[in-house]
């Protein structure tokens, strides 16, 4: 800790000014970041479990961590996307391009599972090389790189499918990727978000490369004027992003024991709306996994109470959207720098 | 003499419209300052980036040694050892101050980042720089001028050969610049070359080996230790003779009106009992040393931050003023010192952020923006304060930092109150420039309007205000008349401390 000692013709209030400020603007951001959206996951589940009692049970508890399961792979990755002030939009449409070529390679080629999944992976991590080059070296903003990508997406995966799901049912074993037990009564797809959240973790706070993911979100010029190469960066983050997003495709396949290219529209703003509901800045320079965990879970109780309330869809929507709104606000909040 | 540590010959560079630098050299031994000078936009910053790899060069030669090099980017200049601190902040706000310093260059312990040791190693550098700052704080918390010290323990800790200054000063407190001279010493001694930027003809006095002149993006001449000489270089700067203009007289001036009368103005942080009155035509000065509470002064005047006590008073009528927009509606306009953050918007044109404050008269009927009376507006106010810029319509982020000042100015002047408070207006800006918008804020005040200026230079503020407010700690500790005081009993007042308040003149 610093002793800050100073001669009385210097500014001893000012400096108590600003420390005292910085501290309490320091205290504000991380209780709202990590506090909101734990605490809002909490009221939550406890207004759920006293408005139904079908509500708080396993079966309806792994329910809900299973719908999350794609969502939240999606949002852990996207969260480095965001987290260096960017956005990507392809990550739905990317996912089904993804879970198409897992069935083209071990269904219509028939050549063993693991080259299907891999398949899968490498396709998400192509179209996040291919967003990050757009990115980087192309300059062209996230939101527009990432929509086009998102369209083309789409469309390969309707032209490649021809428009019909492929089904997995003569791949023996696929389903178990998602629907599997390795630890008894937990969904694997479960475990998979929670590994790869626990990789995401480490990934954002104790390597490199989260450090320079929030460095170049927090001033990207900055960044580059230390000599990092913020370009080449950039293109890793957005294909790391794609290998969640490759993932997802997998598990989304292995759920639903098909590829269903029509799916996947509306699927990246759900992943966006829980990375931002958990705390991630939308102006980038900070990122939370924990709070994008949080944040996707927040998303699927919420949607699972409504509907085990017997609320329409429609309100569904209504309700989600409110959430995000408010998530978007206490974001806004907490960029209200002391200073 | 032996090979020069860095010599540079023969560089030009161009961009869009400007002919930034033109066959440009110097050369830099080890162990000495040599101060680099020229007006605002004469190219200063631009001859640096271009050492620290951030823009190439068009022609020219680099030797570092005596051999030729290229530096391609940032990194490659930090292998040849030149690091720079930039005129403008580049630091990572969402970042710690450790993690700021070695960004590019974490400590590891295999593929994980090893935290505490970057904290260890950070804090002792702090601690070896005689920087106080803790290395764990988050940078976005810091105030300006700590993280201007940041940027310079960056810069060092490079243990670079060259260390290139661009304008470190301008947001440091008084015992802060003592700090850093101090390190300058130090390396000095060191045997490590630097090159210095400034616009303060104080620090060029203390500091420098050699001066080099540029102006107009031409390499003029460089002066060695013995002939160094504040108006010769001034000279070679501006191009001409320049006259310094006389002191004003509060007696000549004085009119009775008091347009603004301030009475017992306290803050919750730091003011107690701000009391002073402002007459119409007058320019009245603020002098103290930093952290004195003249910019908290002005901040609870105009609603920025809350007030504890105290009463405002505008044309003798007691005014509300609870946020920055009641303040304008008074006919008060606050010019901050903090042109980045609170002044410009950088992604805009010169006309735009001219126009900005003041877009009611620049709307015509249904709302539409009279775009051609603005660029008319913000062209005439590039001809006065002589702004540097191929057009108006140039975006702010490409203007030199002095010339990004000179627009925050004219954006104000065009918004026409009736009352003016400047914070720091000439920080950054070129001597030549300097006397400029002195005369111009004399016309001002005598077409009426009433000015306070806010100034950390003695000389500036004797050169323009009638009279003289001087803080220290939060309290008016003297008033004096232009014709009353001098350098130093204004220094007097502003090392006053709590315990005799009401000083004698
Ligand atoms: N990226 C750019 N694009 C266009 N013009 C530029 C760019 N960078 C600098 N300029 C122009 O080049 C000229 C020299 O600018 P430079 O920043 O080097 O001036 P300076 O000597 O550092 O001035 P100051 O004392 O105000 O900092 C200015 O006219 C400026 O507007
Ligand atoms: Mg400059």
């Amino acid at each position: 800790m610093s002793q800050t000692t100073q001669s009385p013709a210097d500014a001893p209030s000012d400096e108590a000014v600003a420390k005292e400020r910085g501290a309490r603007a320091a205290l504000w951001r991380k209780g709202l970041q990590q506090g909101l959206a734990f605490g809002t996951l909490v009221v939550l589940l406890l207004f759920f479990s006293i408005a139904s009692n079908n509500f708080f049970t396993w079966s309806n508890i792994s329910g809900i961590l299973l719908a999350t399961a794609v969502i939240g792979i999606l949002a852990l990755g996207t969260t480095f996307v965001i987290t260096t002030g960017g956005i990507d939009l392809s990550i739905g449409t990317g996912m089904t391009l993804a879970a198409v070529m897992t069935g083209i390679v071990a269904v219509n080629l028939g050549l063993p599972l693991i080259f299907g999944v891999l398949a899968g992976i490498a396709t998400g991590a192509l179209m996040g090389l291919i967003n990050g080059i757009n990115v980087a070296y192309l300059k062209l903003p996230p939101f527009i790189a990432t929509l086009a990508m998102m369209m083309v997406a789409q469309g390969l995966a309707l032209v490649i499918s021809g428009v019909r799901p492929i089904y997995f049912s003569g791949v023996p074993g696929f389903k178990d990727i998602a629907l599997g037990t390795l630890i008894p009564s937990l969904p694997n797809a479960v475990l998979i978000m929670f590994i790869l959240a626990a990789v995401a973790y480490f990934l954002l706070s104790k390597t490199v490369f989260g450090r320079y993911t929030v460095a170049i979100g927090s001033n990207e010029e900055a960044t580059r004027l230390s000599g990092v190469n913020t370009n080449r960066w950039l293109v890793t983050i957005y294909t790391v992003a794609g290998v969640f997003t490759g993932i997802a495709g997998v598990v989304l396949a292995a759920r639903l024991d098909s590829a269903q290219p029509q799916l996947g529209v509306g699927y990246e703003l759900q992943a966006i709306a829980a990375v931002i509901i958990g705390g991630t800045s939308l102006l980038g320079g900070r990122g939370s996994i924990v709070g994008t965990l949080i944040g996707a879970l927040i998303m699927s109780v919420l949607i699972n109470g409504l509907r085990i309330m017997s609320i329409q869809t429609e309100w569904q929507n209504v309700v989600v959207g409110v959430v995000i709104a408010i998530a978007v606000f206490a974001d806004s909040l907490r960029n209200r720098r002391g200073l | 003499m032996t090979a020069a540590l860095l010599e540079v010959e023969g560089i030009s560079k161009s961009f869009p419209g400007v002919r930034a630098l033109h066959e440009v050299q110097f050369s830099l031994h080890s162990g000495e300052v040599l101060v680099l000078v020229g007006e605002n936009g004469a190219g200063k910053s631009t001859l640096m980036k271009i050492l620290s790899g951030i823009y190439q060069r068009d022609t020219g030669s680099i030797r570092v040694d005596g051999q030729e090099v290229e530096i391609p980017g940032p990194a490659a200049a930090q292998a040849l050892g030149i690091s720079i601190i930039h005129q403008e902040m580049n630091l990572m706000p969402d970042l710690s101050v450790a993690q700021n310093i070695y960004i590019g260059r974490e400590p590891r312990k295999g593929p994980f980042l090893d935290e505490r040791g970057l904290n260890r190693k950070a804090q002792q550098l702090l601690d070896d720089l005689g920087i106080k700052l803790d290395a764990k704080q988050r940078v976005g918390d810091l105030t300006v001028a700590k993280q201007q010290m940041v940027e310079i323990a960056k810069a060092l800790s490079f243990d670079a050969r060259v260390l290139i200054m661009d304008e470190p000063t301008s947001a440091l407190t008084d015992t802060e610049v003592e700090t850093l001279i101090g390190l300058i010493e130090s390396l000095k001694a060191k045997g490590t070359g630097i090159v210095y930027i400034s616009h303060r003809m104080e620090e060029l006095k203390r500091l420098a080996d050699r001066v080099t002149v540029l102006r107009d993006g031409e390499y003029i001449g460089t002066l060695e230790r013995d002939e160094i000489d504040v108006p010769t270089i001034i000279e070679m700067m501006v191009g001409r003779h320049l006259d310094e203009g006389a002191r004003p007289k509060a007696s000549e001036h004085l009119r009775d009106e008091v347009v603004l009368r301030v009475t017992g103005l306290s803050t919750r942080q730091l003011l107690r009992d701000v009391s002073f009155e402002l007459h119409r035509g007058e320019i009245l000065g603020f002098a103290g040393l930093m952290g004195a509470g003249r910019t908290e002064t002005a901040r609870a005047i105009i609603g920025a931050d809350p007030r504890s006590a105290g009463t405002i008073e505008v044309n003798g009528k007691q005014v509300s003023i609870k946020q920055p927009a009641d303040a304008v509606r008074h006919g008060i306009g606050y010019l901050s010192e903090d042109r980045k953050r609170l002044g410009l918007m950088l992604e805009q044109s010169v006309t735009f952020n001219t126009a900005l404050a003041s877009m009611g008269t620049f709307t015509g009927p249904l709302g539409v923006v009279q775009q051609g009376k603005a660029r008319t507006t913000a062209e005439r106010y590039v001809k006065d304060l002589r702004t540097r810029t191929p057009s108006t319509e140039q975006v702010v982020k490409l203007l030199s930092g002095g010339n990004q000042q000179k627009v925050v100015i004219a954006k104000w002047l065009a918004r026409d109150c009736d009352i003016l408070i400047f914070d720091e207006p000439t920080r950054g800006i070129d001597v030549g420039a300097k006397e400029e918008i002195y005369r111009l804020l004399q016309k001002l005040a005598a077409e009426g309007k009433s000015i306070i200026v806010i100034s950390s230079e003695l000389p500036e503020v004797l050169r323009l205000a009638h009279r003289i407010v001087v803080m220290a700690n939060g309290r008016v500790t003297g008033t004096l008349a232009n014709e009353d005081a001098s350098q130093a009993k204004i220094m007097e007042f502003a090392t006053h401390l709590v315990a005799d308040e009401q000083g004698a003149a």
